[in-house]
């Protein structure tokens, strides 16, 4: 018999549930699933020490369609959920699936309280910029102007930046990427995977039958080199489809430059995922289309105690410092007397 | 442990401080006194420490505080006045009492908001240096009541207390500001005197609290020695009383509030299940405390967090439950409105968690430091769908304990989220308890569900199987082949998947409603005090139990066949309860609300049950429910 106990070796195949999946053809979400499936079966992890956890909404259906534990809960409450979960049980691999109307808008707060404890949970938001299970109504992230049903001469609300929020909530990790950009969506999750802490994922998530195309200028292959900035730690901030643009700053603000006439590499942003203050990466979320390329990759990455790493600690400290709790001692805690 | 002996300095005669010849001391059977001040004027502490010097000195206690939601209204105002009533009683008593022997007015709007509950001749200790014309302004007198003749009906001692206890401070070179925040312990000092209580608690108290601030400490320790010198010394009183301890069940007892047996029974419960137990829960009066109380158990094993809100609270106690611990959620009624959404979820998902609402006044903020029983109806239905859940409530402070030990076992026995309705009064009042001998507690056994093989050998786990009492596995992530989804969506039978089927639908709600019913082979039956069977049955639940069980035991003295039977369990309710309804000519049903349990009973069991019905924020008085209980009996 052997003493060491193998990795276990799962394939994609072993984390399909039997449910027949049921998103519209076409979706992203089908990408997104197939890609969670490649990235979590080589990370050496068993299959029950993963759990799904999902609010409401079309991505929020995720959760029956892996073979792990699941819980589709109620909508926008996902992260309250996980993070219970996760009090007890910080072996476990907890992933939240959600959306930008469950994630952002009425579970908010939830995200943001989730980020900021630095709960060890993956969070990983499909933005698709509108209400699908709802039948197509514009949601927080859709850009002014969206028309829908319950906007017809335009959405008038700006929208929110899904990686600003987190950031602003000092979130530990924060990336972004694509649906259609497998193999980069795979090494996202992965990344997201091997963080410590919240990892805030936003995947740019096409909704084929209300909101198509919305992304096209980061995915289509003809426009894309020149609208989408692939971030790496460390290397100057260049893009375009002769990489021969870059970001360089001007006071306080981005601007986009071109390479030669005097401009070299020297003068670009320099990316720093690990940086201490999230100011750079901030800057980064707020990079839009069409004014600039919008970045794709890992904004952030650096390390901070988890909550419930803090909290089991603080319960060993005072275990070890006034011993295991004992009821006769709790119950005699105030004064006592005794009738005879 | 201190085993402490509070009647040996009595029982020898000696005053504790200064021996002299002894104003007489008149044997009384039982008491009820107010300290009313100002809400800055400590009268919440002082209270506290004369009720944990009654019950260390062997009486029975009953405590009512009220205080106003406002934490610094106004000085002077008579909407900053603050309040603590305390009952203590050489027999076994159950409320705060109705009318008070003894108040005490620190200032005239203290005065003005407690002097109706005074018993007529009843003494009135007031803080006369408080009754300048400004004060008397605020309070709203168009004269000094001290002088015009207005308190004649009582036995008035005005006492210059602020001078005097400034005096008793002088020599520590305090500022004004903070001798006269030693006051409220010269009233508790004099009261000490009144009613011949020891301060020995009380300096120990000072000891500790202060001991890193020795001039408070001193003090403080002077004011309260001063206090009962004034009254010990100046024969302003020419009488003092004595209530000598209460024959209650021998054993070991301590003080305990309705909010910390709540805290005590959760953590009791969860090292008896053998699980780690998680509270989550959002600040809000009356509920609070509970939380206050399980932060400082880490060492038990109790994990609180202080969620967002109340819906991250209830989230975070279902994703414990989820994740195989003990999930309890503690709130007041806008908390429950809150949680209703996610009660559905532990409904559907069937996962046992607890839920703890200290009710106060409604609806909306509605009066957040007032006690009343009007979450009743919302704790039964208020939830989308056909949403049953278990609900139970505590009948007194130190029940409170019994019933959130219950509300685990329930929870976790059945699958099932369970309701736990505390009120304001419970959670805030103080009685005795008699500390069980944890040997003694019950075990709560926990199943969880383990992998087996299927004829293929393939594991198979159906997460909706059920037992024979239609009770779910419980099956925890990290499970080897049980990896199973759960969710809000309706579920089908056996194997828990997704299902939109009409037939499958109607057969989980009723599966759902049945598992709750079968509860009640599970509980205790609706017992009877009095009468097995006659004119009148009192039924109550919930916080006010000891204003109607004194009441009946009034009624039944005077020879009446009036009944009391209090439901603790209230979904399912007993299993007699219908049985011991049609035994009685006329079924009276106290309720601080409009009458939800009455319409829940006569929709039940088509009694045409009588209601009493106060909603003032107030308990009842023990006179009132006699009074409803004498008319019945008249018509």
């Amino acid at each position: 018999m052997s003493t060491t106990m193998a990795l276990p070796t799962l394939t994609p195949k072993d984390l399909a549930s039997d449910q027949e999946v049921r998103w519209c053809p076409g979706c992203g979400d089908y990408s997104i699933l197939a890609q969670m499936k490649k990235a979590l079966a080589g990370l050496g992890i068993p299959r029950e020490k993963f759990v799904f956890i999902s609010g409401i909404g079309c991505s929020s259906r995720f959760p029956y369609y892996m073979n792990t534990y699941g819980f589709h809960t109620i909508h926008g409450r996902a992260p309250t959920i996980a993070t219970g979960l996760k009090l007890v049980r910080p072996d476990l691999s907890v992933w939240v699936i959600t959306g930008d109307g469950d994630g952002l808008s009425i579970g908010g707060n939830h995200l943001i309280h989730a980020i900021r404890r630095n709960m060890d949970l993956k969070i990983i938001l499909f933005n698709n910029e509108i209400y699908g299970l709802t039948k197509g109504q514009y949601s927080p992230t859709s850009r002014i102007g969206t028309r829908t049903k319950s906007s017809p001469l335009g959405s008038i609300d700006t929208p929110l930046r899904p990686l600003s929020l987190a950031l602003g909530a000092d979130a530990t990790f924060v990336a972004r990427t694509l649906d259609v950009d497998v193999n980069h969506l795979t090494e996202t999750l992965k990344r997201a995977a091997a963080h410590k802490g919240t990892a805030f994922v936003e995947v740019y998530q096409n909704c084929k039958i209300f909101n198509d195309g919305v992304f096209e200028y980061a995915t289509d292959k003809s426009v894309k080199a020149d609208n989408v900035l692939y971030l790496q730690h460390g290397r100057p901030l260049v893009f375009g489809k002769d990489r021969n643009k870059g970001i360089r700053l001007h006071g306080l603000n981005p601007e986009v430059v071109e390479l030669g006439n005097g401009i070299a590499l020297d003068d670009l942003l320099v990316h720093d995922e690990k940086a201490d203050e999230p100011s750079l990466a901030y800057l980064l979320s707020r990079m839009v289309y069409p004014h600039f390329p919008e970045c794709i990759g890992v904004f952030r990455c650096v390390e901070r105690p988890t909550y419930e790493d803090v909290l089991n600690k603080q319960m060993d400290d005072e275990i070890a410092r006034r011993g295991a709790g004992k009821l006769e001692d709790l119950f005699a805690s105030d004064e006592t007397w005794v009738v005879e | 442990m201190t085993v402490l002996n509070p009647g040996t300095t009595r029982s020898t005669g000696e005053a504790p401080v200064l021996p002299r010849p002894p104003i007489p001391v008149e044997e009384i059977g039982e008491a009820t006194i107010r300290l009313a001040g100002d809400s800055g004027d400590g009268m919440q502490l002082a209270g506290t420490q004369f009720t944990h010097t009654s019950a260390l000195l062997g009486n029975d206690i009953s405590t009512l505080p009220d205080f106003p939601a406002e934490i610094r209204a106004p000085a002077g105002t008579l909407a900053g006045v603050s309040g603590f009533q305390i009952h203590f009683s050489s027999s076994d008593i159950h409320t705060p009492g109705d009318q008070l022997n003894t108040l005490v007015a620190m200032n005239p709007a203290a005065l003005k908001t407690n002097l109706k509950d005074l018993e007529p001749g009843g003494i009135l200790i007031v803080n006369s240096d408080a009754f300048s014309s400004a004060d008397l302004h605020k309070a709203g007198y168009p004269s000094n009541p001290l002088e015009d003749g207005s308190l004649k009906g009582y036995r008035v001692f005005a006492v210059p207390i602020t001078k005097l206890n400034r005096e008793a401070v002088a020599e520590l070179k305090l500022s004004p500001r903070e001798a006269d925040r030693c006051k409220n312990f010269f009233a508790l000092g004099l009261v000490y005197w009144l009613y011949e209580r020891s301060l020995e608690p009380t300096l120990r108290w000072i000891q500790t609290k202060f001991s890193k601030n020795p001039s408070i400490m001193e003090a403080n320790t002077r004011a309260l020695k001063a206090g009962y010198n004034y009254g010990e010394t100046t024969e302003a009183m020419p009488v003092h009383y004595r209530v000598s301890k209460a024959k209650i069940p021998p054993g070991r007892y301590r003080k305990i509030t309705g909010n910390e047996a709540l805290a005590l029974g959760l953590t009791a419960a969860s090292k008896q299940a053998g699980l780690p137990l998680v509270y989550a829960s959002y600040p809000i009066t009356p509920a609070s405390d509970i939380l206050h109380q399980l932060a400082e158990l880490k060492r038990y094993g109790v994990r609180t967090l202080q969620a967002e809100d109340e819906i991250a609270a209830i989230g975070a106690a279902i994703g414990a439950a989820f994740a195989g611990a003990l999930g309890v959620t503690g709130t007041s009624g806008p908390g429950i409105c809150l949680k209703s959404e996610a009660i559905g979820l532990a409904v559907m998902t069937e996962l046992p968690v607890v839920i703890i609402d200290v009710q106060r006044g409604g609806p909306s903020t509605g009066l957040p430091t007032k006690t009343e029983q009007a979450d009743l109806l919302q704790a039964m239905f208020g939830r989308n769908g056909e949403c049953p859940v278990c609900v139970l409530a505590p009948c007194s402070p130190a029940d409170c304990f019994h019933m959130a030990f219950e509300a685990v076992r329930l929870a976790i026995g059945f699958m099932t989220p369970v309701i736990l309705l505390s009120d304001g009064y419970l959670a805030n009042g103080a009685e005795p308890w008699l500390i069980p001998d944890p040997a003694r507690l019950p075990k709560i056994p926990v199943q969880f569900a383990q992998p087996h093989a299927g004829s293929n050998g393939a594991a198979v786990f159906h997460p909706y199987a059920r037992d024979a009492r239609l009770v779910r596995p419980w099956a925890v992530p990290g499970t080897p082949g049980l990896e199973h989804r759960i969710g809000g969506l309706e579920k089908e039978d056996i194997t828990g998947n997704v299902s939109y089927d009409p037939a499958n639908h109607e057969h989980m709600v009723r599966t759902r409603a049945q598992k709750i019913a079968n509860i009640a082979k599970d509980i205790p039956e609706l017992t009877v005090t009095g009468p097995s069977e006659g004119d009148v049955l009192v039924l109550g639940w919930g916080g006010t139990y000891g204003s109607i069980i004194t009441a009946c035991q009034r009624a039944q003295r005077k020879g009446w066949k009036v009944a009391q039977a209090h439901l603790r369990y209230l979904n399912p309710m007993p299993r007699n309860t219908g049985e011991v309804l049609k035994r009685y000519r006329k079924v009276l049903i106290p309720e601080l609300n409009g009458g939800q349990l009455r319409l829940l009973i006569r929709a039940t069991y088509l009694v045409d049950a009588v209601g009493l019905n106060k909603i003032q924020g107030k308990p009842f008085l023990v006179s009132e429910i006699e009074a409803k209980i004498e008319e019945l009996l008249r018509c």
